[in-house]
């Protein structure tokens, strides 16, 4: 029984999560749950890489805003000129296609950006990262014919999905987007998970663990460092995706450095490395900053959200799910 | 007898030093064979140009026919050339089984797909490993320590499991880099035996190791490198008996009492 209790144990809190909507139905609690469960998919792919194979990709957003660019382009269709006289037509495309071609481009980058980088590693390898980042936002902000540059992609439908009895269905409601991404997250735990708890999961801690020692036991390098940073990708895109379709305008500003920045802190406070620790970063710092609103001034909000940084990662430097753990199992 | 690993003529320049000037030697299937030499005399030069970490400047090197001069260490792995290392010879922060289980990569081959839907198939090989692991565990007297953090273990089982995982890869030809520096006697003892145990598993091993007396006791035949050079090679008593070996060990004591300890 015990046992049984123990493996139900990890799908009581989605499922706890699940029912928030009906219990408490404020819309407000549930847009800032929405925009936390965003982040925190962001987070749980950032954590593949940085966590896992303790590489640092200071460019997350970049798949991230690769997602949401795609996905909202696709829904939208588009018709551009690339010069010789060629023109690029797509009429607009269902939402759930835009969604799979989100993952797809953002996987298909994730991959040229593993190839490109992981030939040069550690600072170099978060220069170019970041670099990408940029220069993605650039093109975002530039190719005005593709992607309205600063006035943004406006009017981007909301996702559509199919219900049973209903057909396919546009989600409008708060509570549909909120259950939307709430599955999506659970969908990038479980394969995240799968994926760690497997021999290819093994390879990636080896090589942060020991990266000569790994290569000598004939483990390739490139080789899963490439696939964990297709998977990454591929997951922030679909975050990207989920992001442009519930906020339903998409900009260049989701390419900016201070999204990266706060998946790598809640991967960090929670526990890189972990499962539960980006959902638990994320939780926090996904809600701290709505909580304090109203209450304490922006400025003053910025103010503490830094020190309670600093704090975490000086007395917590593991982060908060290994902390807690170490705290059972002494106990 | 055939020759595992032949390496002709070898030659590695680092900068303006000459790490080895000119070096060809083979190690016969099913033997162990030990490079030994004075600090500096190039060993462990060696060892990282045969599995890959570093480029000759000249010369060849064959496994089992093949040549592989130059190949990227993981590739010279999946070969079948697998080494251990001086100091970081484990995988810190994970337990003795999943370094275990890590050491064992080569022997599984489930990918992506097998991975995210955790396919029979799989299933089966996750299984297999963790027996193999196991096994391995208790062949090197480690499997009471299976759920210990690799790096809380004590300094001679460190060591003890730094072979294992080097063993456990499951090579033809087994690379040791001084794997009995800082043991105790008995904690030698325990070594020698591992290493003869891998021996009489089918595995070849080439040995870099400081310890004459057990260098003397362990080994098929000895290849003594002096400033880049190889200055003898043969049995140990041959080598016990060389002029030029004795003479480039001079001064350093350890060598004549090594040599009496062993005759």
């Amino acid at each position: 029984m015990n046992t049984r209790l123990r493996n139900a144990a990890p799908w009581l809190f989605p499922l706890a999560l699940a029912l928030v909507p009906l219990v408490f139905p404020d819309p407000y609690l549930l847009a800032v749950l929405t925009s936390a469960g965003i982040f925190i998919i962001g987070a749980i792919s950032l954590n593949l890489l940085l966590g896992y194979t303790g590489q640092l990709s200071l460019g997350h957003v970049a798949f991230f805003g690769l997602g949401a660019y795609t996905s909202a382009l696709a829904s939208l269709g588009f018709d551009i000129g690339i010069g010789f006289g060629l023109r690029i037509t797509l009429q607009p495309q269902p939402v759930w296609l835009g969604f799979i071609a989100a993952i797809i481009v953002a996987g298909g980058f994730g991959w040229l950006l593993g190839r490109l980088a992981f030939r040069v590693r550690g600072a170099y390898f978060v220069i170019i990262t970041i670099c990408f980042a940029q220069v993605l936002r650039m093109v975002a902000l530039n190719w005005i014919e593709l992607t309205q540059g600063p006035m943004a992609l406006i009017s981007i439908p909301p996702f559509s999905l199919w219900l049973p009895g209903q057909g396919v269905v546009p989600l409008y409601s708060k509570a549909q987007n909120y259950w939307l991404v709430l599955g999506v997250a659970v969908l990038a735990f479980i394969v995240v998970r799968q994926l760690v708890e497997s021999r290819i999961g093994r390879a990636l801690v080896a090589l942060r663990a020991n990266e000569s020692l790994a290569r000598s036991v004939g483990i390739r390098v490139t080789h899963y460092l490439i696939i964990a940073a297709v998977v990454s990708a591929g997951i922030a895109g679909a975050a990207g995706s989920l992001f442009a379709h519930y906020v339903r305008i998409v900009d260049p500003d989701v390419f900016l450095f201070i999204y990266t920045v706060t998946m790598v802190i809640m991967v960090i406070t929670g526990g890189k490395g972990t499962l539960w620790g980006p959902v638990v970063g994320g939780l926090i710092f996904g809600l701290i900053p709505d909580l304090l609103r109203g209450r304490a001034a922006p400025e003053a909000q910025w103010v503490l959200y830094g020190v309670a940084m600093i704090l975490f990662v000086m007395f917590l430097p593991r982060g908060i799910v290994p902390a807690l753990a170490s705290l059972k199992s002494r106990a | 007898m055939s020759d595992l690993l032949r390496v002709e003529n070898l030659a590695v320049h680092i900068g303006g030093l000459v790490a080895i000037a000119d070096a060809s030697f083979v190690v016969p299937a099913g033997q162990v064979v030990s490079l030994i030499g004075p600090n500096g005399a190039g060993k462990t030069t060696a060892f990282n140009v045969i599995t890959g970490y570093m480029r000759p400047t000249k010369g060849r090197i064959l496994f089992d026919g093949a040549e592989i001069t130059g190949l990227a260490p993981d590739r010279i792995a999946e070969r079948g050339i697998v080494r251990s290392f001086q100091r970081t010879s484990v995988f810190t922060g994970c337990t003795v089984l999943e370094n275990a289980l890590m050491a064992l990569h080569r022997r599984g081959s489930a990918g992506l797909l097998g991975a995210l839907f955790r396919l029979p198939s799989a299933r089966r090989e996750e299984a297999r490993l963790r027996e193999e692991a196991w096994a391995m565990l208790e062949f090197v007297g480690l499997a009471e320590r299976a759920d210990t953090l690799a790096e809380v273990l004590a300094y001679g089982e460190q060591r003890r499991l730094g072979i294992a995982l080097a063993a456990i890869a499951g090579p033809r030809l087994l690379l040791l880099d001084e794997p009995a520096a800082g043991l105790n006697p008995s904690e030698t003892a325990a070594c020698m035996a591992l290493i003869r145990q891998l021996r009489d598993r089918g595995a070849t091993i080439l040995l870099v190791e400081h310890d004459m007396p057990m260098v003397m006791q362990i080994s098929d035949g000895i290849v003594v490198l002096n400033q880049g050079r190889i200055i003898a090679s043969g049995a140990p008593a041959e080598i016990r008996a060389n002029p030029e070996v004795i003479r480039a060990y001079l001064g350093s004591g350890d060598w004549q009492e090594a040599a009496h300890a062993a005759a």
